[in-house]
Order: structure tokens, then sequence, then C-alpha cells
């Protein structure tokens, strides 16, 4: 079973039908003993990181979700918020990971958000198995995580800038697009992830 | 760097996909979720559907059918047709659309942009643009709502400046003296928009041929989308020649 973590972030129906498509259980739960006893945690997220973590804060969650001990995969602003700081509300974060998230410089992306297809660069880990250098997949977002050394486990350009479009410490994951949006590569990254 | 999408477009009536010329001698065309698991297999980067009765006769957007496309495929999807409110727009978003279209209802009630946009997002905002060649506008175009029936006054450059302030993630531009003919895409104001714009502007109405394709994703134009129907439905294009053929003029596409 699958826990997916319910703080009213955004729609969370696409996510739920492409983890379905792929014959997986999906419970919409912020429920800490669902979520701790879970084979896999997906935590979703659109949205505003401040009251993105207001909402988590209201509902106890902060401490649950560090404690998870079985794969976990943070989508979009899910990945975000798993870092340290955000200047999206100048608010801190879960801080599974010690990053500070921040807005793309308008000075060198002239368009923001970015939204669109773009490239993952030298994917690596059993998250991105099958996944070529290069493969194209979704994304829709204003602010991004820094390169963060091994914690990063794949690159992505943007007006020439690099950034982290996925990153993995342990058992926790992230990606900054969205897998449930990207066709056939998103398909496999998710698969790849129920077989972590 | 981004690619440039590709979009087939589904005109629906009655849950049905329809196919006409200039919105007008409408033919059946199948099933939406199954014409669009097709084009997701096909390569295509993102989809539309619009209701295009729904404005004419007020009907209530197709929540459910929205629910079944998104249980089905696997990219971003538009649904444009009879949205009328920001509870319209909630409804059609949580049913799992990833953006929501408004035309004729954003230039009647121009805070249906800015309140959507505000609540949701600037990135599930498109605003359509039916735009009409009309020599007393000062960039040569009118915009027109009602499915291109009625002339609203507008000067479709000043439109799409305005709709962009308001909050509009994305502009659908349709020219309504292309739309349908095959004979490529209105170069002219889609540069113009381009141009003009810091938003994504999706270039409609027109395609024939792949060149068509090439010269308004090119230094000429630079549209950073292009929505097709017909060619697509009809397979006279496949998506997977089509992105190839791109690929080979250098244009960025997602393969």
């Amino acid at each position: 079973m699958i826990a997916l973590v319910d703080y009213r972030a955004g729609n969370v129906f696409s996510v739920t039908s492409a983890l379905e498509r792929l014959g997986a259980e999906v419970v919409l739960t912020s429920d800490a003993d669902v979520i701790l006893s879970a084979d896999r945690v997906v935590f979703p997220g659109v949205g505003y990181a401040k009251s993105a973590m207001d909402e988590l804060e209201a509902r106890g969650l902060l401490p649950v979700l560090r404690a998870v001990r079985r794969p976990f995969l943070g989508i979009c602003l899910g990945m975000q918020l798993m870092c340290s700081h955000s200047d999206e509300g100048d608010t801190g974060l879960i801080g599974i990971v010690d990053a500070s998230v921040e807005r793309f410089d308008a000075g060198v992306c002239q368009k923001i958000p970015q939204i669109g297809w773009n490239r993952i660069l030298r994917p690596r880990g059993p998250l991105f198995d099958g996944i070529r250098d290069g493969e194209w997949f979704f994304f829709d977002h204003s602010y991004y995580v820094p390169l963060l050394g091994d914690a990063t486990v794949c690159e992505t350009e943007y007006y020439g800038f690099e950034y982290t479009s996925a990153l993995g410490v342990d058992n926790f994951y992230g990606v900054q697009f969205h897998p449930e949006k990207s066709g056939k590569a998103g398909e496999r990254l998710l698969a790849n992830f129920l077989e972590l | 760097m981004l690619a440039k999408r590709i979009i087939p477009c589904l005109d629906i009536k009655d849950g049905r996909t329809v196919k006409g010329i200039n919105f007008l001698n409408l033919k059946d065309a199948g099933d939406p979720v199954e014409n669009a698991v097709r084009y997701c297999e096909e390569g295509a980067d993102e989809l539309v559907f619009l209701d295009i009765t729904a404005t004419v006769e007020r009907r209530e957007p197709l929540s459910a059918l929205v629910r079944r496309i998104a249980r089905n495929i696997n990219i971003p999807f538009t649904v444009g047709g009879g949205i009328r409110t920001v509870e319209d727009v909630q409804s059609i978003l949580t049913s799992g659309a990833d953006k929501v279209s408004i035309n004729s209802q954003a230039v009647r009630n121009p805070s249906l942009i800015s309140g959507s946009s505000s609540r949701f997002g600037a990135q599930c905002m498109v605003v359509a643009i039916d735009a009409r060649a009309n020599a007393a506008m000062k960039s040569g175009y009118e915009v027109c709502v009602d499915g291109g029936r009625t002339p609203a006054g507008l000067d479709v450059l000043d439109w799409a400046l305005e709709v962009q302030d308001l909050g509009a993630g994305e502009i659908l531009l349709t020219s309504m003296e292309a739309d349908g003919t095959r004979n490529g895409y209105d170069i002219g104001i889609t540069a113009l928009l381009s141009k003009s714009l810091h938003i994504p502007v999706i270039a409609s109405g027109g395609a024939g041929r792949p060149e068509d394709f090439a010269r308004v994703f090119g230094p000429e134009c630079g549209a950073d989308a292009a929505l097709a129907a017909s060619v697509f439905h009809y397979h006279e294009i496949g998506i997977g020649e089509l992105k190839a053929y791109l690929q080979r003029a250098a244009i960025t596409v997602r393969v």
C-alpha cells in the first residue's frame, strides 16, 4: 500500500491515477500510523511553500515525515519541502535534506515559472533505472533546489543554469518534475520507485 | 532548453470528439479518451479538449469526462469551453485537468482570469484568443468571441498584453481565417504575439504539412507550441514523423 500524504496539496488525482495504472493501491491520508506503516510514501505538492508548511504543521506531520523509513518520494513542491529553508514565504521546511530553496534569477531565466518539457542530465541511482541521460520530463516551477553534491541524483539546465532536478538521501527521494505527467519516462520512474 | 510542444486538440460535443471547418458542419470523430490515449502513445506533448458547444448552449463543463481522461493519460492536458466562474475552474482542475482555457468569458469578465490565477496559479490559466483579420485594428486583428461568431471590438495584441497582466499563464491563439484551411499557421499575428509577450504562445489554426510546424516554431515566428486537430485526427501527419522532421530542421522537440 502506498500512502499519499494528504495536506490539501492541490490536485492529487493525476498522481493517484498514475500509481493505480501501475497496479498500486493508493491511500490518501494524513494519519501518522498509516503513513509510517505504508510500504511506500508519496509526498505530492503544488502551491506555495509557506502555506504548505503551515498545513503540515497543523496536521502534526513534520515529525511523522522525518520518521519514514520506507521509500519516500517527494514530487515538485513535495521535493522542495524536504529541504531546510525556502525563500517562497521565507519559511523553514521539513529538513530531511540540508538545502535552501531559491527562486530562479529573473536576470538569467527569462521565463518564470518554467513550464514544459525539459531534460534530466546524468541521472544516477535506482530511481532512474532504464531511463537515459537527457530524457524529457514535465516541469512546472518557479523555485529550485541548488546542486547538492552527493544528494543530487540528476540535474536540469534552464537558460544555462543548472539545478537539482532529483535528489536522493537514504530512503528519501525527491523529483522536481512531475513523473505522473511525463509520459512513458515518468511511468518508468514511478515503476522504479515501486520496485525500490 | 524547453522542447517546442506538439498539441493535438480534440473538439468535444456531447461527450464525443467532433470535427468541422470554421466550427461548422460537425462530424463525429470518436471517443475522446480513446483518441487521447492514441495521441499520448504517438508522442503528443500535451492535449487540449475544447467543449465547442458549451459557450453557445451554456451547458455545464464536462467534469466526468475530465476525470475519465485524467485516469487514462500521462501527459498534461487543458480543458476549455463554457467555463464561467472560479468555481468552474476549480471543478475542472480537481477533476484532473492541468489547465483550463477560457475565451469568451475572459472578454466578458476579465476578473475570471485574475481571480483564478491568484487562486490556482498562472500555470493553469490559458486564455484562448480567436483572431479575425480587421484592418481597422492596430495589430490588424480583432478578438472574436462565441466560437468566432461575435467581434469583440478588441485589438488582439492589446488584449493579449492585458490578459498577460491579469495573470494568464499562456495564450492559445487561433486565426479564424487560417483555421481548417491547412494552408499553414498565420505567421504574422503569431510572431507579433510571441515577440511581444513573456508568456508562451500556442499557435492554432491552419496546420496542413510538417513545414507549417517548422515555420511556426522557427526564428521567424517563435511560437512555443503548435496545436492542430484534423491533420492528427485523420492520420495525415503522424506525431512521431513530425517530430523527426522537426528535429532534422534543428528544432528542439521531445523524442
